[in-house]
Order: structure tokens, then sequence, then C-alpha cells
């Protein structure tokens, strides 16, 4: 138990150590801007179907679950903003983020994991290349932007899968839908759900590079650090949500 | 001890790139791998370096390259004391201190192109497109594999990985090379192949190398002399020749 908990705070002080060095590689040159564009090509671009299609599920099943409720107080008309304010808030951002923790953290735990464990992390930093500036830098860049875009996507695409869903029990024109929605919506809704989803890219791609890139050799270690990745970036995004939430309710 | 009295003497008077002296190093509490090292690599010289599997040889040349701190002792490369330096001079001595892994490690996502190309595009800023592809058949063209040059590693037989890694280490034209087991896992015409080629970049580059192997044909071919390590010390070292012909029992275990 005592070794555990002593392990715990070891472990994140070597991440605090970690993400202390990627700010200060993050403004050295060499800049590795094709890697980076290579990685938000692979991060956010071919995340966008799933991402889409979550997003739809999300503001079809919100609106059709919140429906009956709303019709026995006679609050239907409230549909539209109601699923748009959730979504925006709320639901999208943190099922977005737990997609990209899924898809993305696993993916860059692997990768770097496997890389670790058969040499080429060494190899390039015995050819003096430093790989934390190519690999983690320009990953831990790329999640930070690219999750916030792939928010921006599903809340639009949840946003329009509501209209659906009041569609299949009623009729609603889009342009009365997206009125509705506006009507809701303020300033203050969408900047703290964005500026949230910084924190959660960033996050997932630290902890996806400091898992792949702390892996022990052996092949298992590979499977450990993507799995490890998933489980420690979905965590830290429930707390930076919580973090947030609290944040948010006292300034706003 | 009447061995590294030798080795002392013998290297008194050459010109050594590479000298290690008491090297110690301990993984956790009580693991001491390398229980005091002492080695020196002379100018244009093969030195091969052999030993039961976990007797420190790997952890050896790892720590002349700084992938492995030692804990106690001195590594001088090209003169430089490297566990006293930054990262930023230690880079400096890297680019002339070659590697060859044991599996080789090629960068995966990336084809053998690539692969030679992002070594050389970060030591070179300058350096112009044409430039960079003639290096890259060039170097390519000296391990023989010219042809590979768009394939992907995954496309690549054992003896067809060594040969780029040593290309990859060779584009940046380094003065002293350390292959780690470089034929272990291939066939044995491959392994001869592989130990033709390290000797034949020897003399052609007039690159000084440790050669670590448990391959006593590779050993035999490339060995100017050859150091064997017993429980984190070297036990004795000699030429091929001599050793071959040692008194010692566990020293002529090597060689039957």
């Amino acid at each position: 138990m005592t070794s555990a908990i002593k392990n715990y705070f070891n472990d994140v002080g070597v991440l605090s150590l970690f993400i202390a060095r990627f700010f200060k590689e993050l403004f050295i040159p060499r800049y590795e801007f094709k890697e980076f564009l290579k990685q938000c090509y692979k991060i956010g671009y071919k995340s966008i179907p799933l991402v889409a299609i979550t997003g739809f599920i999300m503001g079809l099943v919100l609106t059709l679950q919140s429906r009956p409720t709303l019709v026995s107080f006679g609050a239907e008309s409230w549909l539209p903003g109601m699923v748009a304010l959730s979504l925006i808030r709320e639901i999208a951002p943190v099922i977005t983020a737990l997609i990209c923790a899924g898809k993305i953290a696993s993916g860059i735990g692997a990768e770097l994991g496997s890389m670790k464990v058969t040499e080429q992390i060494d190899a390039m930093e015995v050819a003096a290349i430093n790989p934390f500036k190519y690999l983690v830098v320009t990953r831990v860049l790329a999640t930070t932007l690219m999750v916030p875009l792939l928010v921006v996507l599903a809340d639009v695409i949840g946003v329009f899968g509501g209209y659906m869903g009041v569609n299949i029990h009623g009729d609603m024109s889009l342009y009365l839908y997206i009125t509705k929605v506006f009507d809701i919506l303020t300033f203050s809704d969408l900047l703290p759900a964005t500026i949230k989803t910084f924190f959660f890219g960033f996050f997932i791609g630290i902890i996806g590079c400091y898992k792949g890139f702390n892996a022990n050799s052996g092949t298992e270690s590979v499977g450990v650090a993507a799995n490890s990745a998933v489980v420690t970036a979905s965590l830290s995004i429930f707390i930076i949500d919580m973090l947030a939430v609290q944040l948010t309710d006292l300034l706003f | 001890m009447v061995a590294q009295q030798t080795l002392n003497n013998s290297t008194e008077d050459k010109n050594p790139v590479i000298e290690i002296n008491n090297l110690h190093k301990t993984f956790g509490a009580d693991n001491h791998v390398l229980k005091g090292i002492n080695l020196t690599l002379n100018k244009g010289e093969d030195l091969v370096v052999l030993g039961k599997s976990g007797t420190g040889k790997s952890i050896t040349i790892k720590c002349i390259v700084g992938l492995i701190k030692g804990d106690e002792g001195e590594i001088k490369v090209l003169g430089q004391d490297i566990m006293n330096l930054n990262t930023k001079e230690l880079n400096k001595i890297r680019v002339k201190v070659g590697f060859l892994f044991q599996s080789a490690a090629l960068y995966d996502s990336m084809s053998v192109r690539e692969n030679l190309d992002f070594t050389l595009r970060r030591h070179n800023a300058d350096i112009s497109e044409e430039e960079i592809t003639s290096e890259i058949e060039e170097v390519l063209e000296s391990v023989g594999l010219a042809e590979a040059i768009d394939k992907m590693p995954s496309e690549l037989s054992g003896g067809m990985r060594k040969r780029i890694g040593l290309a990859r280490t060779l584009i940046l034209k380094p003065e002293i090379i350390l292959y780690d087991e470089p034929t272990t896992g291939l066939d044995t015409v491959t392994s001869k192949e592989i130990s033709e080629l390290i000797l034949s970049i020897q003399k052609e580059r007039k690159t000084s190398s440790i050669i670590i192997t448990h391959d006593m044909a590779c050993a035999k071919l490339t060995a100017d002399r050859i150091l064997i390590l017993k429980e984190g010390v070297v036990y004795t070292e000699g030429t091929y020749e001599e050793l071959e012909k040692s008194e010692d029992e566990w020293v002529r275990s090597f060689f039957i």
C-alpha cells in the first residue's frame, strides 16, 4: 500500500517534469513543422468520421430522451435550446474528448511505446536528434489544437442531430430550430466550454506521449502503455471538467 | 589484472579515440553490472568485445554514447570526458560516433530514403535537395542496397535492415562506429557479408570500431584485438590467434 502511494506520487512528479520539459522544448528551435502538420492530419482529419457519427448520435438521442419530460410540462418548444445548451456546454466536449482519449492517447502511447521498445527513440538520441522535440512536442501541440476543432465539429453535428430528433415526432423548420438554439446560447456558454477543450487536448497528448516515452522494455509494455494512456487520459478529462465547471460557475 | 596491465602498456604510444577507466554501473539496489571496466580503442582499430550474455557489453557501449549514464569512472571519447558534458556538448560527440543497434532500430514509419534523409537533414541545415539525394544514393551504394531506397523497413529482410541501419550511421560520416551484435539473428552467409562490410567500411573510411558479438566468425574476420568481459570486468585481451591458443579453458571455450 505504502509503495503504491509512493509510486503514484513518483509518477505525478515525473509527469510534471515531462510537462515542464514540453514547455521548455516548445520554444527552442528547430521547429518540426512538417511532423506537426502530419500529426494534425492523423489526429484531426482522421478522427472526423468517428467524431461526426458520435456527435450526430449524441444530439439525436439527447433530443429523443429529453422530449417526453418536456412534453409533460408543455415545454416542447424549449427542446432545441436545451439540447444545444447541454451539448455545447458539457456533453459534446466531454464525450468527444473521451473518444479522442480512446483513439488518440492509446495510439500515441502504443506508437511511442513500440518505438521505445525497438530502440528507435534511442537511435534518434545517439544520432544527436532530439526525440522529445520530434515526437512529443509535435504530437502534444497537434492534440491541443485538433481536439477543440473536433469538439466544435461535434457541437455543430450534434445540434443538427437534435434537429433530426425534433422532426421525428414533430415538424419544425431548420430556420426556426436554429433561431431557437441561438436565442438560448450566449457567449458565456461557448467560451468556457471551448477553452476547456484545449486542456483536454493537451492532457490527451501529453499523457499518451508520457506513457509511450516511458514504456519499459518488452512487447507487453506497449500494451500496458496504450491501456494506461487511455485510462489516465480519461480520468484527467473528468478532473479537468470538474475544475473547469467549478471555475466557470464562479466567473460567469 | 595482468591483462589490464598489458592493455595499458600496449596503448600508451598509440592514439586512443575511446578510453574508459574504472567504469561502474549498478541498476536498482544490487544489480552491479559493470564493476570497473577499463577499455581503450585506438584510432583505426577494430576492437571486438566478447563475453557471456549479461556481462555488460551492451551497457558499456551505451555508456560511451551517453544513452546510459555510468555511476563512477571516466569515459573519454575523442579526448572529451562525456560523463561531464551537457546535452549540447554530448550531441557534438554523438555525431562523430555511429551506433548500429542489434535490431537496426530503423524508423518504422519512414521509408529507407526518409530514414537517411531524416538523419542527414537535421545535421546539415543548409544542404540542398540535390546534395541530400546524392549523399543518400552514395551511402546506399556503399552498403550494397541502392535498390532499396524507396522500400519501407517492414519490406526488408534482417540482413537488409542491418545494412540500412549501417547506412544511416554512415551518412553522418562518423569517426567511430559501435556495433551491438551486428550479426545476431542472421544466417551464416548474411553474417559473413555483414562482417565483410564492417571490415571494408573500416578500411575505406578509416573508422575505429567496437564490435560486440557472439559470432566468432565475425570476430575472426574483423578483430584487430579482442577483449573478453567476465562478470562486469575485463578478463583478458589479445589478438584472435593469441586468445585461441590461450591456456585458460574458459577463454578457449569461446573459440570452440
